[in-house]
Protein backbone atom coordinates (compact mmCIF):
# COMPACT_ATOMS: atom_id res chain seq x y z
CA UNK A 1 0.00 0.00 0.00
CA UNK A 2 1.44 3.57 -0.74
CA UNK A 3 1.65 6.26 1.59
CA UNK A 4 -0.61 8.96 0.94
CA UNK A 5 1.70 11.58 3.41
CA UNK A 6 5.61 10.86 3.74
CA UNK A 7 7.59 13.68 5.32
CA UNK A 8 11.43 13.18 5.57
CA UNK A 9 13.46 15.17 7.86
CA UNK A 10 11.28 18.14 8.12
CA UNK A 11 13.14 21.13 9.23
CA UNK A 12 11.54 24.59 10.05
CA UNK A 13 13.12 27.59 11.54
CA UNK A 14 10.86 30.65 12.14
CA UNK A 15 13.44 33.74 11.68
CA UNK A 16 13.77 35.85 14.67
CA UNK A 17 11.67 39.05 14.63
CA UNK A 18 11.64 42.68 16.61
CA UNK A 19 11.57 41.06 20.34
CA UNK A 20 11.50 36.93 19.95
CA UNK A 21 14.10 34.32 18.79
CA UNK A 22 14.99 32.35 16.37
CA UNK A 23 12.49 29.12 16.76
CA UNK A 24 13.62 25.60 15.94
CA UNK A 25 9.65 24.72 15.72
CA UNK A 26 10.23 21.27 13.53
CA UNK A 27 13.54 19.58 14.04
CA UNK A 28 13.61 16.54 11.71
CA UNK A 29 10.14 15.07 11.80
CA UNK A 30 9.55 11.72 10.18
CA UNK A 31 6.01 10.62 9.39
CA UNK A 32 4.62 8.65 6.87
CA UNK A 33 0.50 8.09 6.47
CA UNK A 34 -0.89 4.62 4.59
CA UNK A 35 -3.67 5.81 1.92
CA UNK A 36 -6.96 5.05 3.91
CA UNK A 37 -5.47 5.30 7.04
CA UNK A 38 -5.83 8.12 10.12
CA UNK A 39 -2.58 9.63 11.61
CA UNK A 40 -3.22 11.53 15.12
CA UNK A 41 -0.57 14.00 15.98
CA UNK A 42 -0.52 14.47 19.06
CA UNK A 43 1.88 16.82 21.72
CA UNK A 44 1.66 19.78 23.91
CA UNK A 45 1.55 23.14 23.13
CA UNK A 46 4.09 24.36 20.66
CA UNK A 47 5.33 21.03 19.97
CA UNK A 48 5.10 22.02 16.19
CA UNK A 49 1.53 20.17 15.17
CA UNK A 50 0.68 23.27 13.20
CA UNK A 51 3.94 24.13 12.03
CA UNK A 52 3.83 20.33 10.51
CA UNK A 53 0.26 20.69 8.67
CA UNK A 54 1.02 24.09 7.48
CA UNK A 55 3.87 22.63 5.74
CA UNK A 56 1.89 19.83 4.25
CA UNK A 57 -0.81 21.80 3.23
CA UNK A 58 1.79 23.72 1.00
CA UNK A 59 0.95 26.77 3.39
CA UNK A 60 4.77 27.12 4.79
CA UNK A 61 8.00 26.18 2.99
CA UNK A 62 10.20 23.83 4.57
CA UNK A 63 13.73 24.91 5.38
CA UNK A 64 15.16 21.47 5.25
CA UNK A 65 13.98 18.42 4.64
CA UNK A 66 10.78 16.55 2.25
CA UNK A 67 7.39 15.93 1.71
CA UNK A 68 4.72 14.40 -0.40
CA UNK A 69 1.33 14.51 -0.59
CA UNK A 70 -0.70 12.01 -2.11
CA UNK A 71 2.92 11.57 -4.53
CA UNK A 72 2.71 15.00 -5.16
CA UNK A 73 5.81 17.21 -3.64
CA UNK A 74 4.73 19.88 -1.28
CA UNK A 75 7.33 22.42 -2.98
CA UNK A 76 7.59 21.46 -6.35
CA UNK A 77 4.09 20.59 -7.03
CA UNK A 78 2.13 22.52 -4.76
CA UNK A 79 -0.82 23.00 -6.77
CA UNK A 80 -1.67 19.27 -7.23
CA UNK A 81 -1.18 19.14 -3.62
CA UNK A 82 -3.93 21.87 -2.79
CA UNK A 83 -6.13 20.05 -5.54
CA UNK A 84 -6.68 16.53 -3.33
CA UNK A 85 -6.43 17.85 0.01
CA UNK A 86 -8.59 19.04 2.39
CA UNK A 87 -7.78 21.89 5.45
CA UNK A 88 -9.07 22.98 8.26
CA UNK A 89 -7.05 24.63 10.20
CA UNK A 90 -6.87 25.64 13.94
CA UNK A 91 -8.78 28.58 13.74
CA UNK A 92 -11.92 29.13 12.07
CA UNK A 93 -11.24 30.62 8.74
CA UNK A 94 -14.37 31.43 7.18
CA UNK A 95 -15.43 35.39 5.80
CA UNK A 96 -17.46 36.64 8.59
CA UNK A 97 -19.55 38.52 6.46
CA UNK A 98 -20.81 35.64 4.18
CA UNK A 99 -23.40 33.72 5.25
CA UNK A 100 -22.70 30.01 5.61
CA UNK A 101 -23.93 28.66 2.36
CA UNK A 102 -22.34 31.52 0.44
CA UNK A 103 -18.89 30.53 2.77
CA UNK A 104 -18.98 27.11 1.56
CA UNK A 105 -19.81 27.89 -2.04
CA UNK A 106 -17.15 30.19 -2.27
CA UNK A 107 -14.68 27.54 -1.57
CA UNK A 108 -16.62 24.60 -3.75
CA UNK A 109 -16.33 27.20 -6.56
CA UNK A 110 -12.73 27.39 -5.82
CA UNK A 111 -12.31 24.13 -5.00
CA UNK A 112 -13.16 24.12 -8.96
CA UNK A 113 -16.25 22.44 -8.45
CA UNK A 114 -18.83 23.37 -11.28
CA UNK A 115 -21.48 25.88 -10.27
CA UNK A 116 -24.18 23.12 -9.88
CA UNK A 117 -22.70 20.74 -8.28
CA UNK A 118 -21.34 23.48 -5.63
CA UNK A 119 -24.92 24.16 -4.87
CA UNK A 120 -26.09 20.75 -4.18
CA UNK A 121 -22.53 19.92 -2.21
CA UNK A 122 -23.24 23.23 -0.56
CA UNK A 123 -27.13 21.56 0.47
CA UNK A 124 -25.49 18.69 2.05
CA UNK A 125 -22.55 19.77 3.92
CA UNK A 126 -24.85 22.28 5.76
CA UNK A 127 -27.47 19.65 6.09
CA UNK A 128 -24.15 16.94 7.42
CA UNK A 129 -23.35 19.64 10.01
CA UNK A 130 -26.38 20.74 11.51
CA UNK A 131 -26.10 23.83 10.35
CA UNK A 132 -28.98 24.36 7.43
CA UNK A 133 -31.23 26.62 9.37
CA UNK A 134 -27.93 28.86 10.18
CA UNK A 135 -26.81 28.91 6.73
CA UNK A 136 -29.05 31.62 5.78
CA UNK A 137 -27.04 33.73 8.16
CA UNK A 138 -23.76 35.75 8.00
CA UNK A 139 -20.95 34.04 9.93
CA UNK A 140 -20.62 37.28 12.23
CA UNK A 141 -24.18 35.32 14.02
CA UNK A 142 -22.61 32.33 14.85
CA UNK A 143 -21.57 30.51 18.05
CA UNK A 144 -17.67 29.55 17.89
CA UNK A 145 -18.52 25.72 18.12
CA UNK A 146 -20.41 27.02 14.55
CA UNK A 147 -17.82 28.56 12.91
CA UNK A 148 -15.79 25.48 13.87
CA UNK A 149 -18.39 23.03 12.05
CA UNK A 150 -18.94 24.87 8.93
CA UNK A 151 -14.96 25.67 8.56
CA UNK A 152 -14.91 22.10 8.48
CA UNK A 153 -17.24 21.77 5.80
CA UNK A 154 -15.22 24.11 3.83
CA UNK A 155 -12.73 21.71 4.23
CA UNK A 156 -14.82 18.62 3.00
CA UNK A 157 -16.17 20.32 0.28
CA UNK A 158 -14.04 19.25 -2.64
CA UNK A 159 -14.29 15.29 -1.35
CA UNK A 160 -10.24 15.42 -0.80
CA UNK A 161 -8.49 12.12 -0.30
CA UNK A 162 -6.25 13.52 2.19
CA UNK A 163 -8.13 15.36 4.97
CA UNK A 164 -5.90 17.60 6.99
CA UNK A 165 -7.63 18.66 10.49
CA UNK A 166 -5.53 20.99 13.15
CA UNK A 167 -7.46 20.04 16.33
CA UNK A 168 -10.80 19.72 14.37
CA UNK A 169 -12.87 19.58 18.10
CA UNK A 170 -11.16 22.35 20.32
CA UNK A 171 -13.73 24.13 21.48
CA UNK A 172 -16.89 22.27 20.41
CA UNK A 173 -19.03 21.33 23.16
CA UNK A 174 -19.62 17.04 23.93
CA UNK A 175 -22.13 16.39 21.89
CA UNK A 176 -21.36 18.30 18.70
CA UNK A 177 -17.69 16.65 19.51
CA UNK A 178 -19.32 12.86 19.14
CA UNK A 179 -20.84 14.35 15.98
CA UNK A 180 -17.52 15.74 14.64
CA UNK A 181 -16.34 12.05 15.34
CA UNK A 182 -19.12 10.32 13.95
CA UNK A 183 -18.32 12.70 10.41
CA UNK A 184 -14.98 11.45 10.91
CA UNK A 185 -15.34 8.03 11.42
CA UNK A 186 -17.79 8.30 7.94
CA UNK A 187 -15.15 9.69 5.70
CA UNK A 188 -12.56 7.48 7.16
CA UNK A 189 -14.39 4.68 6.08
CA UNK A 190 -15.22 5.83 2.78
CA UNK A 191 -11.29 5.90 2.07
CA UNK A 192 -10.01 9.52 3.41
CA UNK A 193 -6.71 9.44 4.38
CA UNK A 194 -6.85 11.70 7.56
CA UNK A 195 -4.02 13.50 9.57
CA UNK A 196 -5.57 14.82 12.44
CA UNK A 197 -4.37 17.06 15.37
CA UNK A 198 -5.45 17.17 18.88
CA UNK A 199 -4.48 17.78 22.30
CA UNK A 200 -7.26 15.19 23.49
CA UNK A 201 -5.99 11.65 23.81
CA UNK A 202 -8.88 10.22 23.90
CA UNK A 203 -9.94 11.60 20.18
CA UNK A 204 -7.10 10.44 19.63
CA UNK A 205 -7.48 6.78 20.81
CA UNK A 206 -11.01 6.77 19.06
CA UNK A 207 -9.72 7.66 16.04
CA UNK A 208 -6.48 7.24 15.06
CA UNK A 209 -4.90 4.25 13.58
CA UNK A 210 -1.38 5.07 14.36
CA UNK A 211 -0.86 7.97 16.62
CA UNK A 212 2.70 10.05 16.40
CA UNK A 213 3.49 12.05 19.89
CA UNK A 214 5.41 15.35 18.95
CA UNK A 215 7.42 17.60 21.10
CA UNK A 216 9.93 20.09 20.51
CA UNK A 217 9.62 19.75 16.98
CA UNK A 218 10.31 15.75 16.62
CA UNK A 219 8.37 12.74 16.86
CA UNK A 220 9.44 11.24 20.10
CA UNK A 221 7.02 7.92 20.01
CA UNK A 222 5.06 6.37 16.76
CA UNK A 223 2.55 3.52 17.08
CA UNK A 224 -0.96 2.05 17.90
CA UNK A 225 -2.24 3.29 21.30
CA UNK A 226 -2.12 -0.05 22.39
CA UNK A 227 1.85 0.01 21.49
CA UNK A 228 2.50 3.32 23.33
CA UNK A 229 0.30 2.27 26.27
CA UNK A 230 2.34 -1.13 26.61
CA UNK A 231 5.51 1.52 26.76
CA UNK A 232 4.49 3.13 29.84
CA UNK A 233 3.14 0.34 31.57
CA UNK A 234 0.67 -2.35 31.70
CA UNK A 235 -2.49 -2.65 33.95
CA UNK A 236 -3.02 -2.35 37.76
CA UNK A 237 -5.28 -2.55 40.47
CA UNK A 238 -6.51 0.17 42.19
CA UNK A 239 -7.75 0.65 45.74
CA UNK A 240 -8.73 2.93 48.21
CA UNK A 241 -8.82 1.89 51.71
CA UNK A 242 -11.87 3.28 54.33
CA UNK A 243 -9.36 3.37 57.14
CA UNK A 244 -5.54 4.75 56.11
CA UNK A 245 -3.89 2.89 59.47
CA UNK A 246 -4.51 -0.36 57.75
CA UNK A 247 -3.00 0.67 54.84
CA UNK A 248 0.43 -1.19 54.97
CA UNK A 249 -1.17 -4.05 56.29
CA UNK A 250 -3.80 -4.24 53.02
CA UNK A 251 -0.28 -3.94 51.02
CA UNK A 252 1.77 -6.86 52.84
CA UNK A 253 -1.65 -8.84 52.25
CA UNK A 254 -1.84 -8.19 48.23
CA UNK A 255 1.70 -8.51 47.70
CA UNK A 256 1.01 -11.87 46.05
CA UNK A 257 -1.54 -10.78 43.58
CA UNK A 258 1.12 -7.94 42.16
CA UNK A 259 3.67 -8.45 39.55
CA UNK A 260 5.76 -5.25 40.66
CA UNK A 261 6.93 -2.98 43.10
CA UNK A 262 3.21 -2.07 45.28
CA UNK A 263 2.57 1.60 45.80
CA UNK A 264 1.21 3.32 48.50
CA UNK A 265 -0.36 7.17 48.94
CA UNK A 266 -0.99 7.42 52.54
CA UNK A 267 -2.83 10.85 51.88
CA UNK A 268 -5.50 9.21 50.02
CA UNK A 269 -5.33 6.03 50.98
CA UNK A 270 -4.62 4.27 47.85
CA UNK A 271 -2.86 1.44 47.01
CA UNK A 272 -1.26 0.46 43.16
CA UNK A 273 -0.67 -2.79 42.70
CA UNK A 274 0.76 -4.03 38.87
CA UNK A 275 -1.37 -6.71 37.96
CA UNK A 276 -1.62 -9.08 35.11
CA UNK A 277 -4.79 -10.80 34.26
CA UNK A 278 -7.61 -8.53 34.20
CA UNK A 279 -10.57 -8.51 36.08
CA UNK A 280 -10.15 -11.70 38.15
CA UNK A 281 -7.37 -9.88 40.00
CA UNK A 282 -9.64 -7.27 41.25
CA UNK A 283 -12.19 -9.71 42.31
CA UNK A 284 -9.28 -11.73 44.36
CA UNK A 285 -7.94 -8.68 45.72
CA UNK A 286 -11.44 -7.62 47.44
CA UNK A 287 -11.89 -11.21 48.53
CA UNK A 288 -8.38 -11.37 50.49
CA UNK A 289 -9.45 -7.87 51.89
CA UNK A 290 -12.88 -8.52 52.59
CA UNK A 291 -11.72 -11.62 54.69
CA UNK A 292 -9.39 -9.56 56.87
CA UNK A 293 -11.77 -6.56 57.60
CA UNK A 294 -10.47 -4.28 55.90
CA UNK A 295 -13.00 -1.97 54.60
CA UNK A 296 -12.60 -0.90 50.82
CA UNK A 297 -14.24 2.41 49.87
CA UNK A 298 -12.86 1.87 46.17
CA UNK A 299 -11.65 -0.57 43.95
CA UNK A 300 -10.88 -0.64 40.19
CA UNK A 301 -8.94 -1.96 37.64
CA UNK A 302 -6.79 0.82 35.37
CA UNK A 303 -5.26 0.29 31.60
CA UNK A 304 -2.72 3.46 30.97
CA UNK A 305 -5.14 6.00 29.48
CA UNK A 306 -2.94 8.15 26.53
CA UNK A 307 -2.86 10.89 29.12
CA UNK A 308 -0.26 8.52 30.94
CA UNK A 309 1.58 7.55 27.48
CA UNK A 310 1.53 11.52 26.89
CA UNK A 311 2.59 12.51 30.92
CA UNK A 312 4.82 10.02 30.63
CA UNK A 313 6.40 10.76 26.94
CA UNK A 314 6.63 14.64 26.97
CA UNK A 315 7.27 15.11 30.85
CA UNK A 316 4.79 17.76 31.24
CA UNK A 317 1.23 17.89 32.29
CA UNK A 318 -1.04 17.69 29.16
CA UNK A 319 -3.56 19.92 31.17
CA UNK A 320 -3.74 22.83 34.40
CA UNK A 321 -6.32 20.69 35.66
CA UNK A 322 -5.02 19.70 39.67
CA UNK A 323 -5.54 16.10 39.74
CA UNK A 324 -6.19 16.20 43.48
CA UNK A 325 -9.36 17.54 42.42
CA UNK A 326 -10.79 13.83 41.96
CA UNK A 327 -10.10 13.88 46.04
CA UNK A 328 -13.67 16.02 45.89
CA UNK A 329 -13.33 17.54 49.27
CA UNK A 330 -15.53 20.55 48.11
CA UNK A 331 -17.73 21.51 50.55
CA UNK B 1 -18.38 29.81 -20.49
CA UNK B 2 -16.06 27.82 -19.51
CA UNK B 3 -13.49 30.83 -18.83
CA UNK B 4 -16.25 31.25 -16.54
CA UNK B 5 -16.77 28.07 -15.18
CA UNK B 6 -13.38 27.50 -13.85
CA UNK B 7 -10.04 28.86 -14.11
CA UNK B 8 -8.13 32.26 -12.78
CA UNK B 9 -10.86 34.50 -14.46
CA UNK B 10 -13.56 32.42 -12.73
CA UNK B 11 -12.20 32.43 -9.38
CA UNK B 12 -11.17 36.12 -9.60
CA UNK B 13 -15.18 36.81 -10.10
CA UNK B 14 -15.50 35.17 -6.83
CA UNK B 15 -13.51 36.91 -5.01
CA UNK B 16 -15.15 39.76 -6.67
CA UNK B 17 -18.03 38.44 -5.77
CA UNK B 18 -17.31 37.93 -2.17
CA UNK B 19 -15.90 41.57 -1.93
CA UNK B 20 -18.97 43.12 -3.16
CA UNK B 21 -21.13 40.71 -1.09
CA UNK B 22 -19.66 42.51 2.03
CA UNK B 23 -20.35 46.27 1.03
CA UNK B 24 -23.97 46.12 2.24
CA UNK B 25 -23.84 44.21 4.92
CA UNK B 26 -21.17 46.18 6.90
CA UNK B 27 -22.56 49.77 5.49
CA UNK B 28 -21.03 51.78 7.98
CA UNK B 29 -17.99 51.72 5.81
CA UNK B 30 -19.40 53.48 2.64
CA UNK B 31 -21.49 55.61 4.83
CA UNK B 32 -18.15 56.93 6.78
CA UNK B 33 -16.62 56.63 3.82
CA UNK B 34 -19.12 59.37 1.72
CA UNK B 35 -19.46 61.03 5.41
CA UNK B 36 -15.68 62.01 5.63
CA UNK B 37 -15.43 63.07 2.10
CA UNK B 38 -18.57 65.15 2.30
CA UNK B 39 -17.47 66.96 5.53
CA UNK B 40 -14.37 68.23 3.82
CA UNK B 41 -16.47 69.39 1.11
CA UNK B 42 -18.65 71.36 3.32
CA UNK B 43 -15.63 72.34 5.57
CA UNK B 44 -13.69 73.82 2.38
CA UNK B 45 -16.68 74.96 0.60
CA UNK B 46 -17.78 76.84 3.67
CA UNK B 47 -15.33 77.67 5.94
CA UNK B 48 -12.19 77.76 4.38
CA UNK B 49 -13.55 78.46 0.86
CA UNK B 50 -14.07 81.99 1.00
CA UNK B 51 -10.50 83.03 2.05
CA UNK B 52 -9.19 80.81 -0.97
CA UNK B 53 -8.87 83.16 -3.80
CA UNK B 54 -8.51 81.50 -7.31
CA UNK B 55 -6.01 82.52 -9.75
CA UNK B 56 -8.22 83.39 -12.72
CA UNK B 57 -11.15 83.49 -10.42
CA UNK B 58 -14.44 80.89 -11.04
CA UNK B 59 -16.30 78.96 -8.90
CA UNK B 60 -14.44 77.43 -5.51
CA UNK B 61 -16.51 74.70 -5.00
CA UNK B 62 -16.42 73.84 -8.64
CA UNK B 63 -12.19 73.88 -8.60
CA UNK B 64 -13.11 71.87 -5.13
CA UNK B 65 -15.15 68.77 -6.02
CA UNK B 66 -12.88 67.04 -8.55
CA UNK B 67 -10.25 67.17 -5.52
CA UNK B 68 -12.40 65.96 -3.54
CA UNK B 69 -12.77 63.01 -5.93
CA UNK B 70 -9.24 61.91 -5.82
CA UNK B 71 -8.95 62.23 -2.15
CA UNK B 72 -11.82 60.03 -1.55
CA UNK B 73 -9.70 57.76 -3.84
CA UNK B 74 -6.40 58.04 -2.87
CA UNK B 75 -8.46 57.47 0.90
CA UNK B 76 -10.02 54.37 -0.34
CA UNK B 77 -6.64 52.36 -0.43
CA UNK B 78 -7.04 52.50 3.37
CA UNK B 79 -10.26 50.38 3.07
CA UNK B 80 -8.31 47.80 0.96
CA UNK B 81 -5.75 47.64 3.42
CA UNK B 82 -7.73 47.04 5.88
CA UNK B 83 -9.60 44.61 4.14
CA UNK B 84 -6.50 42.26 3.21
CA UNK B 85 -5.12 42.98 6.95
CA UNK B 86 -8.01 41.55 8.16
CA UNK B 87 -8.56 38.37 5.45
CA UNK B 88 -4.84 37.71 7.19
CA UNK B 89 -5.52 38.01 10.53
CA UNK B 90 -8.57 35.78 10.23
CA UNK B 91 -6.79 33.03 8.26
CA UNK B 92 -8.71 33.45 5.08
CA UNK B 93 -6.10 34.42 3.00
CA UNK B 94 -4.33 30.95 4.34
CA UNK B 95 -7.69 29.45 3.27
CA UNK B 96 -7.54 30.65 0.20
CA UNK B 97 -3.94 29.53 -0.40
CA UNK B 98 -4.73 25.97 0.22
CA UNK B 99 -7.07 25.96 -2.60
CA UNK B 100 -6.37 24.83 -5.76
CA UNK B 101 -7.47 28.48 -7.21
CA UNK B 102 -5.33 30.42 -9.48
CA UNK B 103 -3.06 32.40 -6.53
CA UNK B 104 -3.43 35.83 -8.97
CA UNK B 105 -7.32 35.74 -7.83
CA UNK B 106 -7.41 36.34 -4.57
CA UNK B 107 -5.42 40.55 -5.37
CA UNK B 108 -7.37 40.43 -8.52
CA UNK B 109 -10.72 39.95 -7.53
CA UNK B 110 -10.05 42.00 -4.45
CA UNK B 111 -8.54 45.27 -6.70
CA UNK B 112 -11.45 44.99 -9.09
CA UNK B 113 -14.02 44.71 -6.03
CA UNK B 114 -12.80 47.91 -4.68
CA UNK B 115 -12.94 49.62 -8.04
CA UNK B 116 -16.66 48.74 -8.26
CA UNK B 117 -17.08 50.18 -4.63
CA UNK B 118 -15.15 53.47 -5.41
CA UNK B 119 -17.40 53.68 -8.62
CA UNK B 120 -20.15 53.87 -6.66
CA UNK B 121 -19.04 56.66 -4.41
CA UNK B 122 -18.11 58.45 -6.13
CA UNK B 123 -21.51 58.18 -8.12
CA UNK B 124 -22.82 59.44 -4.51
CA UNK B 125 -20.17 62.33 -4.06
CA UNK B 126 -20.64 63.39 -7.65
CA UNK B 127 -24.47 63.99 -6.55
CA UNK B 128 -23.41 65.58 -3.66
CA UNK B 129 -21.19 67.79 -5.90
CA UNK B 130 -23.84 68.72 -7.70
CA UNK B 131 -25.87 70.42 -4.66
CA UNK B 132 -22.98 72.53 -3.81
CA UNK B 133 -22.83 73.67 -7.44
CA UNK B 134 -20.01 71.52 -8.90
CA UNK B 135 -20.83 71.55 -12.68
CA UNK B 136 -19.92 69.24 -15.88
CA UNK B 137 -19.13 71.57 -18.70
CA UNK B 138 -17.16 70.12 -21.48
CA UNK B 139 -19.59 67.59 -22.42
CA UNK B 140 -20.12 63.75 -21.76
CA UNK B 141 -17.10 62.13 -23.87
CA UNK B 142 -14.56 64.62 -22.05
CA UNK B 143 -16.51 63.41 -18.78
CA UNK B 144 -16.61 59.87 -19.13
CA UNK B 145 -12.61 60.05 -19.80
CA UNK B 146 -12.48 61.85 -15.96
CA UNK B 147 -13.77 58.98 -14.65
CA UNK B 148 -12.52 56.26 -16.56
CA UNK B 149 -8.62 58.20 -14.97
CA UNK B 150 -10.59 58.39 -12.00
CA UNK B 151 -11.30 54.29 -11.92
CA UNK B 152 -7.46 53.60 -13.43
CA UNK B 153 -6.17 55.63 -10.13
CA UNK B 154 -8.78 53.77 -7.96
CA UNK B 155 -7.62 50.43 -9.55
CA UNK B 156 -3.70 51.80 -8.94
CA UNK B 157 -4.31 52.49 -5.01
CA UNK B 158 -6.09 49.19 -4.45
CA UNK B 159 -3.20 47.75 -5.43
CA UNK B 160 -0.87 50.07 -3.02
CA UNK B 161 -3.46 48.99 -0.69
CA UNK B 162 -3.07 45.18 -0.98
CA UNK B 163 0.53 45.44 -0.84
CA UNK B 164 0.50 47.76 2.40
CA UNK B 165 -2.29 45.31 3.93
CA UNK B 166 -0.07 42.17 3.29
CA UNK B 167 3.13 43.76 4.66
CA UNK B 168 1.48 44.77 8.36
CA UNK B 169 0.92 42.77 11.05
CA UNK B 170 -2.69 43.82 12.01
CA UNK B 171 -5.79 46.12 10.61
CA UNK B 172 -4.86 49.03 12.78
CA UNK B 173 -1.36 49.24 11.55
CA UNK B 174 -2.95 48.93 8.04
CA UNK B 175 -4.86 51.91 8.86
CA UNK B 176 -2.51 54.06 10.40
CA UNK B 177 0.16 53.53 7.77
CA UNK B 178 -2.34 54.15 4.76
CA UNK B 179 -3.55 57.64 6.72
CA UNK B 180 0.34 58.80 7.66
CA UNK B 181 1.52 58.59 3.66
CA UNK B 182 -2.09 59.49 1.82
CA UNK B 183 -2.68 62.83 3.95
CA UNK B 184 0.38 64.25 3.19
CA UNK B 185 -0.29 63.60 -0.28
CA UNK B 186 -3.74 65.35 -0.21
CA UNK B 187 -2.23 67.93 1.16
CA UNK B 188 0.64 69.24 -0.41
CA UNK B 189 -1.23 69.23 -3.88
CA UNK B 190 -3.41 71.28 -5.39
CA UNK B 191 -6.97 69.27 -3.81
CA UNK B 192 -7.71 72.09 -1.72
CA UNK B 193 -5.62 75.45 -2.39
CA UNK B 194 -4.13 76.54 -5.90
CA UNK B 195 -0.57 74.94 -6.30
CA UNK B 196 0.76 78.38 -6.83
CA UNK B 197 -0.23 79.60 -2.92
CA UNK B 198 1.59 76.74 -1.36
CA UNK B 199 5.20 77.22 -0.17
CA UNK B 200 7.78 77.64 -2.45
CA UNK B 201 10.11 74.59 -1.29
CA UNK B 202 6.95 72.28 -1.63
CA UNK B 203 5.59 73.52 -5.26
CA UNK B 204 7.59 70.93 -7.08
CA UNK B 205 6.32 67.91 -5.11
CA UNK B 206 2.92 69.00 -5.04
CA UNK B 207 3.20 69.61 -8.83
CA UNK B 208 4.33 66.09 -9.53
CA UNK B 209 2.13 64.57 -7.20
CA UNK B 210 0.16 62.18 -8.91
CA UNK B 211 -2.81 63.36 -6.74
CA UNK B 212 -2.53 66.78 -8.15
CA UNK B 213 -1.92 65.53 -11.89
CA UNK B 214 -5.46 63.58 -11.62
CA UNK B 215 -6.75 66.52 -9.90
CA UNK B 216 -5.73 68.90 -12.30
CA UNK B 217 -6.65 66.20 -15.67
CA UNK B 218 -10.16 65.72 -13.83
CA UNK B 219 -10.64 69.89 -14.15
CA UNK B 220 -9.74 70.18 -17.45
CA UNK B 221 -11.61 67.40 -18.97
CA UNK B 222 -15.08 68.43 -16.33
CA UNK B 223 -14.30 72.27 -17.27
CA UNK B 224 -13.88 73.47 -13.67
CA UNK B 225 -11.47 76.17 -13.07
CA UNK B 226 -7.96 74.70 -13.22
CA UNK B 227 -4.85 77.13 -11.81
CA UNK B 228 -1.80 75.90 -12.58
CA UNK B 229 1.42 77.22 -11.36
CA UNK B 230 2.97 78.14 -14.90
CA UNK B 231 4.94 76.43 -17.47
CA UNK B 232 6.39 73.55 -15.35
CA UNK B 233 5.62 70.00 -17.63
CA UNK B 234 3.12 68.03 -15.14
CA UNK B 235 1.17 71.37 -14.91
CA UNK B 236 0.70 71.84 -19.05
CA UNK B 237 0.43 68.16 -19.25
CA UNK B 238 -1.81 67.30 -16.04
CA UNK B 239 -3.46 64.19 -18.55
CA UNK B 240 -0.32 62.57 -19.57
CA UNK B 241 1.58 62.52 -16.63
CA UNK B 242 -1.17 60.64 -14.95
CA UNK B 243 -1.41 58.02 -17.21
CA UNK B 244 2.07 57.68 -16.81
CA UNK B 245 2.19 57.69 -13.35
CA UNK B 246 -0.56 55.43 -13.32
CA UNK B 247 1.40 52.49 -14.96
CA UNK B 248 4.75 52.96 -12.81
CA UNK B 249 2.66 52.89 -9.68
CA UNK B 250 0.81 50.07 -10.74
CA UNK B 251 4.11 48.62 -12.56
CA UNK B 252 5.54 48.72 -9.08
CA UNK B 253 3.05 47.85 -6.47
CA UNK B 254 1.54 45.05 -8.64
CA UNK B 255 4.22 42.59 -8.42
CA UNK B 256 5.15 44.05 -5.28
CA UNK B 257 2.06 42.65 -3.81
CA UNK B 258 1.89 39.24 -5.40
CA UNK B 259 5.63 38.55 -4.36
CA UNK B 260 4.08 39.74 -0.70
CA UNK B 261 1.22 36.81 -1.32
CA UNK B 262 3.23 34.00 -2.54
CA UNK B 263 5.41 34.50 0.64
CA UNK B 264 3.15 35.13 3.33
CA UNK B 265 3.46 32.97 6.17
CA UNK B 266 6.70 31.32 4.47
N1 LIG C 1 4.78 32.51 12.73
C1 LIG C 1 5.61 32.12 13.71
N2 LIG C 1 6.70 32.87 14.00
C2 LIG C 1 7.55 32.49 14.97
N3 LIG C 1 7.42 31.38 15.71
C3 LIG C 1 6.37 30.58 15.46
C4 LIG C 1 5.40 30.92 14.46
N4 LIG C 1 4.47 29.95 14.45
C5 LIG C 1 4.82 29.06 15.40
N5 LIG C 1 5.97 29.42 16.01
C6 LIG C 1 6.68 28.67 17.06
O1 LIG C 1 6.93 27.38 16.58
C7 LIG C 1 6.72 26.40 17.58
C8 LIG C 1 5.71 25.38 17.09
O2 LIG C 1 4.44 26.02 16.93
P1 LIG C 1 3.16 25.26 16.41
O3 LIG C 1 2.13 26.29 16.17
O4 LIG C 1 3.53 24.37 15.29
O5 LIG C 1 2.78 24.40 17.69
P2 LIG C 1 1.49 23.50 17.96
O6 LIG C 1 1.98 22.14 18.27
O7 LIG C 1 0.51 23.63 16.86
O8 LIG C 1 0.94 24.16 19.30
P3 LIG C 1 -0.58 24.38 19.80
O9 LIG C 1 -0.98 23.12 20.46
O10 LIG C 1 -0.42 25.46 20.81
O11 LIG C 1 -1.40 24.77 18.64
C9 LIG C 1 6.29 27.16 18.82
O12 LIG C 1 7.42 27.33 19.62
C10 LIG C 1 5.83 28.49 18.30
O13 LIG C 1 6.08 29.50 19.24
MG1 LIG D 1 -1.39 24.34 16.71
Amino acid sequence: MSNAIEAEQLVKIYKAKRGSQEVRALDGVNLSVPEGTVLGLLGPNGAGKTTTVRILTTLLRPDGGKATVGGFDVVEQSKDVRRIIGLSGQYAAVDENLTGWENLYMFGRLYELPKSETKKRVDELLEQFNLTDAGARTIKTYSGGMRRRLDLAGALIGHPKILFLDEPTTGLDPRSRLAMWDVIRGLVSDGTTLLLTTQYLEEADELADKIAVVDNGTIIAKGTSDELKAQVGGERVEVVLADGSRLAEAATLLEPLSVGEIEREERTRRIVCPSRGGSKKVIAAAQILDDHGIEVEDIALRRPSLDDVFLTLTGRRAEEIDSDDEDGDVA
Amino acid sequence: MSVLESGPVSDALIITWRNLKRIPRIPELAIFAVLQSIMFVLLFAYVFGGAIPLPGGGSYNEFLMPGIFVQTIAFASATTAIGVADDMGKGLIDRFRSLPMARSAVLTGRTVADVIYQAGILVVLMLAGLVVGWRVNNGFAKFMFAVVLLLAFAYVMAWIGVWIGLSVPNTETAQQLTFVTIFPLTFISNVFVPPASLPAVLQPIAEWNPVSTLTASCRELFGNPNPTIGTAFPSQHPIEVTIIWAIVLIAIFAPLAVRKYRNTSR
